[in-house]
């Protein structure tokens, strides 16, 4: 620390100094191997991504977003995508927040069998899922007929935009559960009791107690459901074939399809939809600080 | 009024788990019956889908794809995050902060955005790696990532890292022997738990397998999309052989993960 006051510059201290550092640095080494694999499968397939989405006709331009934004086709994508995954989300944080709050009121021997449940059913997704639903809610699907013959479910379709969505919020409840279930603890059981002491109704109670504390969490587990539903391929492919319009298939069509390959395209899609969810999460930050949690 | 309420809660939990369970239930009895057509109950009971599944080289054979996909995947990324985690942890204690934002990125990217880069990168180089298992291989580590990263940190804050180094540093072990000797053991439950619940999500990847990879090298769940066509007993017996598995994945996930709470 001092050598440059200590010593008049001999190289010996100079040697000692590089090999003062080298000694520091060389555990250094052990983060190369990890930081090569991290970059060539993640790191340098986005900054592709970016880069090609301006690049037009060998040119840097602008052409690959103004196509997108112009096209109807690509924008009922956007809207597809995000209509599925804001209601799914929706619900699937309603269902998960009534579980979860219920389950902290049962047995701890019917909780843990809840959770471990949860657990397992958070990788039940993706093909094995689109497979179970054709099963029970398909045209010939064993809860399609039963319902029919009560002249219940009308014309409800399991490959359109309903039948997306119960596959969706089935997948997004396992998830929210798991992310909520932690922030519970939260929770102070007093509370509850306090408040009804005071004359409180459960409705108050949740109203003006329990989700204001809670509500970084919802927030938090709300950003993650979206992001999870957005960027959810496997499901809608194997249930429609991808011929549901949402924008992870218009993606995965442009680059693997059997014609028009247009990864260029594809790169600005994927930046637009980055931007997107960058966008969500900045406004739940924002409504996160504003709540009370973050007012405190 | 307290029974009231704990009765109003069992029903909550009960009827939410019961709607969960519908789909794997009808898959399972779906695997089990020998006709289920136009009807709401199955005409008969057989286990026929299975021996069939079972005794079909291509399911085998994508089965044992999977398993090696998985397998080499997560040995890779233990060689690669664990030494990583070390180093960050004992040397450079900073770096921890960056590497928490470094792992979200393969959570916040999704997977159909990281291929159109991947097919773009290593497609037209001079060995493609596109079509092979090798470039799963290598997004899967990416995938599995997170998860480790998390366990295992968690793990070296769970331990006093610096006494034990120091202790066996003055016992006289070199950094690479007391790292194996002393710190790898403290780690092992954590690891393992991480260890099989990645396993058990790689196991069911479809994306990277499907626009990478397809039927070039067709793993369990390329070969469960390309049996929609066939028999839906047979998809059935397919799925739920496949959320056995799973669920003996995760069983073993929570065994190790209550092993380390205690």
């Amino acid at each position: 620390m001092s050598s440059s006051v200590l010593s008049p510059s001999s190289s010996e201290s100079r040697s000692n100094l590089a090999s003062t550092w080298l000694k520091r640095f060389k555990p250094a080494i052990w983060l190369v191997p990890f930081a090569l694999f991290f970059y060539l499968f993640q790191l340098a397939p986005m900054i592709w991504v970016l880069l090609n989405s301006f690049i037009y006709d060998g040119e840097f331009a602008l052409d690959n977003y103004i196509e997108v934004l112009d096209s109807a086709f690509m924008m009922q994508a956007f809207g597809n995508s995000l209509w599925l995954a804001v209601w799914s989300s929706i619900f699937g944080l309603a269902i998960a927040t009534l579980l979860v709050s219920s389950l902290r009121r049962v047995d701890s021997k019917v909780r843990d069998g809840v959770i471990a449940f949860t657990n397992m059913s958070s990788n039940f997704a993706g093909v094995p899922l689109s497979f179970a639903f054709i099963i029970i809610l398909g045209t010939n699907g064993a809860i399609t007929l039963l319902l029919k013959q009560y002249g219940l479910l009308g014309d409800f379709d399991l490959y359109g935009k309903w039948g997306l969505l119960a596959i969706y919020i089935y997948f997004q409840i396992p998830l929210a559960v798991l992310l909520l279930y932690p922030a519970f603890d939260a929770l102070s059981d007093d509370w509850q009791a306090a408040a009804a002491l005071l004359g409180a109704k459960t409705s108050q109670y949740w109203a003006k107690i329990a989700l204001p504390v809670l509500s970084p969490a919802l927030f938090g587990t709300f950003i993650i459901l979206i992001a999870n539903a957005i960027g959810a391929y496997a499901s809608v492919y194997a249930l429609t074939s991808g011929n549901y319009n949402v924008i992870t298939i218009r993606i995965a069509s442009l680059v693997s399809g059997d014609l028009f390959l247009e990864p260029n395209l594809a790169a600005a899609i994927s930046v637009i939809l980055m931007a997107l969810l960058a966008f969500i999460t900045v406004i739940n930050q924002w409504l996160i600080s504003k709540s009370y949690a973050g007012r405190k | 009024m307290h029974n009231v309420n704990t009765r109003f809660h069992k029903t909550v939990v009960y009827s939410i788990v019961g709607i969960m369970l519908i789909p794997i239930l009808a898959t399972f009895v779906y695997s089990l019956s020998s006709r289920w057509g136009a009807t709401v109950l199955p005409d008969g009971f057989t286990f026929d889908w299975y021996v069939k599944l079972l005794t079909d080289p291509r399911f085998l054979q994508a089965f044992g794809r999977s398993l090696f996909i998985c397998i080499a995947s997560l040995t890779l990324s233990v060689l690669l995050v664990l030494p990583a985690i070390f180093v960050v942890f004992y040397y450079f204690p900073k770096l921890d902060k960056l590497m928490n934002v470094l792992i979200l990125l393969p959570f916040a990217v999704p997977p159909v955005v990281s291929s159109v880069g991947l097919l773009q990168l290593y497609a037209d180089s001079e060995i493609s790696l596109i079509g092979t298992p090798w470039i799963l291989i290598g997004t899967y580590f990416t995938i599995a990532l997170p998860f480790m990263y998390r366990a295992i940190s968690n793990s070296f804050e769970a331990i006093n890292l610096n006494d034990l180094m120091d202790a066996a540093h003055l016992l006289g072990a070199s950094t690479t022997k007391a790292f194996l000797m002393v710190i790898l053991p403290n780690l092992k439950k954590g690891l393992m738990a991480s260890l099989f619940l990645s396993f058990s999500f790689l196991l069911g990847e479809f994306v990277f397998a499907n626009i990478l990879v397809g039927t070039r090298y067709e793993t369990l769940q390329i070969y469960l999309y390309n049996m929609r066509q066939t028999s839906g007993h047979f998809t059935s017996a397919l799925v739920m052989t496949y959320f056995l598995f799973i669920f003996f994945l995760t069983w073993l996930a929570s065994r190790f993960s209550r092993g380390v709470k205690q």
